[in-house]
């Protein structure tokens, strides 16, 4: 057993799982994103009606001074339920419940970025903007260092590890086997999966999913790969630069279009979009990590597969580009474009939120 | 293997239960029955050896357990049972471990005012070394912060024993309403409730004796030890929401009001019934104090329940090793049989 993680024999839990549960009795897991911007929370209540819809469940609170996001003596944090997932761990009708933060006075919290992003996406509804997000990520032992790497060491360069096979390429497939059956269980519109270049690095991507969805179903996803790789003792990090040196960063190449982009002759859209982008690169990269860009500077250097963080550039099935036309939509002459600079810890919603902002209603600096 | 054997019907075990002469620390031994029993007073009166459990001297040492409660065994399935006990002397008087009794006289006494709790269990999951379960051995994780309400390898652990534990009160039927992980890394918390009158006290030693005896089969340790790690590591409590039917109308606050007032007269002899030994497991601050959604103060009024108008009120200061009876005998007697110091 590497690390050193303590663990507890799932053939006992099974035993429990196996209990039947009452029908009038559903486990509700209320899950949010804290204080960080990056970190998910969650608690559970029973509830005794199966919900079919997240707005027939209550408005709940936490204690905001423990996730970073109140101060002790006011420190009660509301939370809407906002979107309803079958639960994978608990299974019968338990449900995993999406929340948005609220301050007590009704006020949206200030870490809330789904709210603004909703209503660019009403406002936007009309464009029909879909999105496709490439979620990597780098799964470490215990101790934080990369799962399957030996201790106190690296294993050889990159190279052989990319979309590889085999117990001297890929570390932890279990876990990505593992969650992606949990999320196509509970409908996460989850469309592929493949091992990145770093070895113990993977990448699951997400949609097409049209406006609010992108976010939804891209943190939801998030809660299941940490909850999955908990039962396996296994830690998942969403750092953009897990390992200084020649290492791979991780990243969130966000795919995205518009219905016009789509259409036959699209490709002067995706033109005008990337135009309107490239005018607003600083403040897309600002809105790309939780930390207005500090993250992604460690990233995006120009090397491994980046563009650098302060020029913007675009090209066709270029990936030292910010902006990537892929080949196939040159040829067809539309189609869809890829944002290669979001972080792998990005906001889905800041960033879907962003482009539609730039892209759709020509906001500008 | 064998637990899929099948039983014969006229054939059902009967685990009692009872509380031990250490006030926190809970007891248990089966016997067969030959019919499936619908109450508790189908079963016989019992007795143990209370000389072994710190309840009786060696001479005169059968004491009494008398069926109080009835629940399904959620470890030996099919009709077996759970069954809850109180604690007599062989000559028929309460036991003086036993705090049921009392208990139960004054929640019949005050049947009409309709009195509900919801206690929220705080608990740390323990090795058999007795250090954190989880935690490095001979060392500390980091600092407090991302562990409460987390999830990943290295935010929580023993969720098995949570998932379990939760799964197995809901068959049976205990009124388990919520589970989170805590902010001290291995520690959580259940929450049971609503319940009214003396199903507070039942639900919830039944609940912590489900959780032992989960956590018993992964082989953890579970304690309820109201400050387990000392130093820069939060404790463990047992979080008493209450309110009567009065306090849950509209205008209720007056009657909320009027209730913590009473309560602030007898803060310490709140105090003395809020642990096993007299206050002492539980080193809280002297002063008493009530605030809206002040996570500080002794008596909380959530934040909801202010905007009301009415509802309910938290007392924060039981310990986690609490006797739930003790207490909520305690805030009924105070509150509403207006009993002064």
């Amino acid at each position: 057993m590497l690390g050193i993680t303590q663990t507890t024999n799932k053939t006992t839990l099974l035993r429990y799982l196996a209990l039947p549960q009452p029908e009038d009795k559903v486990q509700c897991m209320y899950i949010w994103i804290d204080g960080t911007g990056e970190n998910l929370r969650a608690k559970t209540r029973t509830v005794d009606f199966v919900p079919k819809q997240a707005t027939e469940l209550p408005i709940w609170n936490f204690d905001g001074s423990s996730t970073g996001q109140a101060e002790g003596h006011n420190s009660d944090v509301m939370i809407h339920p906002v979107a309803l997932f079958k639960d994978p761990f608990r299974g019968n009708n338990n449900k995993l419940v999406l929340c948005e933060t609220y301050r007590h006075d009704g006020a949206v919290h200030p870490s809330n970025k789904r709210n603004s992003c909703n209503q660019v996406m009403q406002k936007a509804k009309g464009f029909e903007p879909w999105f496709g997000i490439e979620q990597e990520y780098t799964l470490l032992d215990t101790d934080l260092h990369p799962f399957g790497w030996p201790k106190n060491g690296f294993p050889g360069p990159q190279g052989p590890y990319y979309t590889g096979v085999g117990a001297n390429n890929v570390h932890g497939r279990d876990i990505v086997e593992s969650h992606y059956r949990a999320c196509l269980y509970s409908e996460i519109k989850i469309s592929g999966e493949n091992a990145e270049v770093m070895p113990a690095q993977w990448e699951f991507q997400v949609g097409p999913c049209e406006g609010i969805s992108m976010g939804d179903h891209l943190w939801v996803a998030r809660f299941l790969l940490h909850r999955v790789a908990e039962d396996f003792g296994v830690v998942v990090s969403f750092d953009p630069k897990p390992m200084p040196g020649d290492w791979n960063g991780a990243g969130a190449h966000a795919n995205y279009s518009t219905k016009e982009m789509r259409a036959p002759g699209g490709m002067k859209a995706m033109v005008e979009a990337i135009e309107r982008l490239g005018k607003r690169h600083a403040a897309h990269i600002r809105a790309y990590d939780p930390n207005g860009g500090n993250d992604n500077r460690r990233r995006l250097t120009g090397r491994h597969e980046t563009s650098s963080i302060d020029n913007f550039s675009y090209g066709v099935a270029h990936r030292g580009s910010s902006i990537r036309i892929p080949r196939q939509c040159s040829d067809d002459g539309c189609g869809y474009i890829e944002d290669r600079r979001p972080s792998s810890n990005c906001d889905p919603y800041s960033v879907t939120e962003m482009l539609v902002r730039t892209t759709c209603l020509n906001e500008t600096d | 293997r064998y637990l899929a054997l099948p039983q014969p019907a006229d054939k059902v075990q009967c685990m009692y239960i009872w509380i031990d002469g250490s006030g926190e620390n809970l007891r248990a031994k089966s016997r067969t029955v030959d019919f499936t029993p619908k109450s508790p007073k189908e079963l016989p009166i019992w007795n143990f050896d209370g000389s072994s459990t710190g309840q009786a001297e060696g001479h005169n040492s059968d004491v009494m357990i008398h069926p109080v409660a009835l629940f399904k065994d959620p470890f030996r399935g099919g009709n077996n049972r759970l069954v809850l006990c109180e604690t007599y002397s062989h000559d028929g008087t309460v036991h003086r471990t036993n705090k049921r009794h009392s208990c139960n006289e004054v929640m019949q006494k005050v049947k009409d005012q309709h009195p509900w709790f919801g206690i929220e269990q705080e608990y740390t999951l323990q090795d058999t070394d007795l250090h954190p379960f989880g935690w490095p051995k001979n060392g500390f994780p980091g600092p407090q912060g991302p562990y409460y309400t987390g999830v990943g390898a290295n935010k929580v652990y023993g969720r098995d024993v949570v998932e379990a534990h939760y799964r197995a009160c809901l068959y049976s039927e205990v009124k388990i309403a919520g589970e989170n992980a805590e902010v001290m890394p291995a520690q959580w918390e259940f929450q049971v409730g609503p319940c009214e009158g003396i199903d507070m006290g039942d639900h919830l030693w039944l609940a912590r004796f489900l959780l032992h005896r989960v956590a018993e089969d992964f082989g953890i340790v579970v304690s309820f030890d109201p400050k387990p790690m000392p130093g820069d590591w939060n404790g463990a409590g047992a979080h008493t929401n209450y309110s009567t039917g009065a306090m849950r109308q509209p205008g209720g606050m007056k009657v909320m009001i009027e209730a913590i007032e009473k309560l602030g007269k007898r803060h310490a002899s709140h105090i003395r019934a809020y642990d096993p030994h007299g206050g002492a497991d539980n080193k809280r601050i002297d002063k008493f104090s009530y605030g809206v959604a002040h996570r500080g103060s002794s008596i909380r009024i959530p934040r909801q329940c202010s905007d009301e108008g009415c509802g309910y009120i938290e007392d924060r200061r039981p310990a986690s090793n609490c006797d739930p009876y003790s207490v909520t005998e305690m805030i009924v007697r105070t509150t509403c049989l207006g009993e002064t110091d």
